[in-house]
């Protein structure tokens, strides 16, 4: 059984029920504990509406989203669920509560009811692992856009969270900040296996993940290696969406007819098959 | 030029005020507060002045700070000053026009004034010495008890805390509104006091169009770190009632006792 398993999911918000058109259509997608999967789409594809079913924000319409095992329409399980997958949406100021960031990443485990010496370790730790720890007694807006950013990652590892759902987590930064977010959420995929599913509009972080689900109009149109995905630039194209950089310039290549590798993502890639 | 106000006044220290409990600070500041209308007489103001004074000086704070804190009870320091000085009957020292001063009423008018601004000054001490985290989760324990009759200790403390925690937030967006709106010609500093009050619309709609978004994502993402509400919850920070606040209760006992004996000795 997969971590997270999503079957036959719909979802129409309440006033547009009436509407044809549902936020979710039939989605079928299964993660697998470890995975790192970038989550590509327009706006209004329903990725941010798919995220938030994750961790039982929104319930299905109809179809079934179990995360290890529990449905999350079944309210006996709701805080187990909310607290294996946390979340991190995407204005950095809207999402931090506390007027301190220690106490801000306290926020999950003291509602958990964590005993307040246990907390104090989850904090530190979680604090420690976004290179934050520096940061603990300062004031949240005194701090960058990709710190903030930093401190809610750290709000939902404090909770010992299993699974990171980042809802265009830098689309408000600058490129510092969104490198820093980026080689984050990389780390800790990296050392602590956290499973991570990144929602993005940023070609080049997509191409960081193991693989990247494309959605158009609430379904899942892609689901594949960012290779496979991001070597047909035409398909990308037509659904309104880019390729990283070096993608495209090795697409164009390739049309001008100079032989290259139809696998490069990267810009690495590209200058390793360009310097052969 | 909006980001310069400050809120709370908090002076971070070590001194024994800052290291107390904050539920002992503010218990042991409404018995002060009692106790400034219950001795009233200059014995008793003395004992209190001196030790506010005393207190002030041990904060470490600033002491600027205090008489700074006096400021906007100014006017209405003096205004009872001058009603008290020329209302009380007895024996008339100085007479303008309709109005007698009498010395009756010099002393009356002190003391009331004395008396307003120790309140101003123990209140004072509280707030420059506290952090307002602390004193919003030392509100909330001394209000818990409360819950049986209704009040919502555990609300009115979150939403202190995230109240305290957007100031700066919708400062510093007000600032945006402002510079976008003079960008396009507004203009705030000039005209009559309607006109400039009239300006403010367009400044207050989207702030408070904004805040409620604000509002509404913040919610979410408090339900997606597992907030349901204060049962249940635990701390990181724990309060703990220490040596400093036995201490400071003890010596506060000592001194009512003390002024009381005074106030029966006639003094």
């Amino acid at each position: 059984m997969a971590f997270i398993e999503i079957e036959d999911l719909c979802f129409a918000y309440p006033s547009e029920r009436d509407e044809r058109r549902m936020a979710l259509d039939h989605v079928n997608l299964s993660v697998e504990e470890g995975e790192f999967i970038a989550v590509l789409g327009t706006n209004g594809s329903g990725k941010s509406t798919l995220a938030k079913h994750l961790n039982a924000i929104l319930l299905p319409t109809s179809g079934v989203c179990r995360v290890a095992g529990m449905d999350t329409r079944d309210g006996a399980h709701l805080w187990d669920v909310r607290q294996t997958v946390g979340m991190v949406f995407q204005n950095p100021d809207n999402q931090i509560i506390a007027a301190i960031v220690e106490d801000d990443v306290a926020f999950g485990p003291e509602n958990l009811g964590v005993p307040s010496d246990e907390i104090r370790r989850c904090v530190n730790e979680a604090l420690t692992a976004v290179g934050m720890t520096a940061f603990q007694g300062f004031a949240p807006h005194l701090l960058s856009g990709g710190q903030k950013q930093r401190v809610a990652i750290a709000g939902t590892l404090a909770m010992r969270t299993k699974c990171l759902v980042l809802d265009e987590p830098t689309a408000m930064l600058d490129p510092v900040g969104r490198k820093e977010v980026l080689d984050t959420v990389r780390r800790l995929h990296r050392e602590s296996g956290i499973t991570v599913i990144y929602i993005t509009h940023f070609m080049e972080e997509a191409a960081a993940a193991q693989r990247v689900v494309v959605m158009e109009g609430g379904k899942v149109v892609e689901d594949g290696s960012p290779k496979e995905i991001f070597c047909r630039v035409d398909a990308m194209r037509k659904r309104g969406l880019d390729v990283p950089l070096a993608a495209e310039i090795a697409w164009r290549l390739r049309k001008q007819g100079i032989r290259l590798p139809e696998d490069i993502v990267t810009d690495e890639e590209l200058a390793v098959a360009l310097c052969r | 030029m909006l980001t310069d106000i400050t809120i709370g006044q908090f002076f971070p220290g070590a001194s024994a005020l800052h290291r107390m409990d904050p539920r002992a600070k503010l218990l042991l500041l409404l018995v002060l507060m009692a106790a400034i209308f219950v001795f009233d007489t200059p014995g008793g103001y003395a004992a209190l002045t001196g030790l506010a004074v005393a207190l002030a000086v041990s904060s470490g704070v600033p002491l600027s700070m205090y008489l700074r804190s006096l400021r906007p009870l100014w006017w209405i320091l003096a205004f009872t000053f001058l009603i008290h000085l020329c209302a009380t009957p007895g024996e008339v020292f100085f007479h303008i026009w309709i109005f007698d001063m009498t010395k009756e009423g010099l002393t009356r008018g002190f003391f009331l004034c004395l008396r307003l601004a120790l309140l101003i000054l123990f209140s004072s001490l509280l707030t420059f010495t506290t952090s307002p985290l602390s004193l919003t989760d030392g509100m909330e324990r001394l209000l818990r008890p409360l819950k049986v009759v209704g009040v919502p200790a555990h609300e009115l403390a979150m939403m202190m805390t995230i109240a305290l925690r957007f100031v700066p937030t919708l400062i510093e967006e007000t600032d945006t509104i402002m510079k976008a709106q003079q960008s396009r010609g507004a203009d705030f500093s000039t005209g009559n006091a309607l006109k400039r009050v009239r300006h403010l619309i367009p400044i207050l709609v989207p702030l408070f169009i904004s805040s409620f978004r604000r509002a509404d994502e913040l919610a979410t993402a408090m339900e997606a770190r597992c907030y349901r509400g204060g049962e249940g919850r635990t701390r990181m920070k724990e309060l703990h009632v220490g040596g400093v606040d036995y201490a400071a209760a003890g010596a506060t006992a000592l001194l009512l006792a003390a002024m009381g004996a005074m106030k029966a000795a006639g003094f």
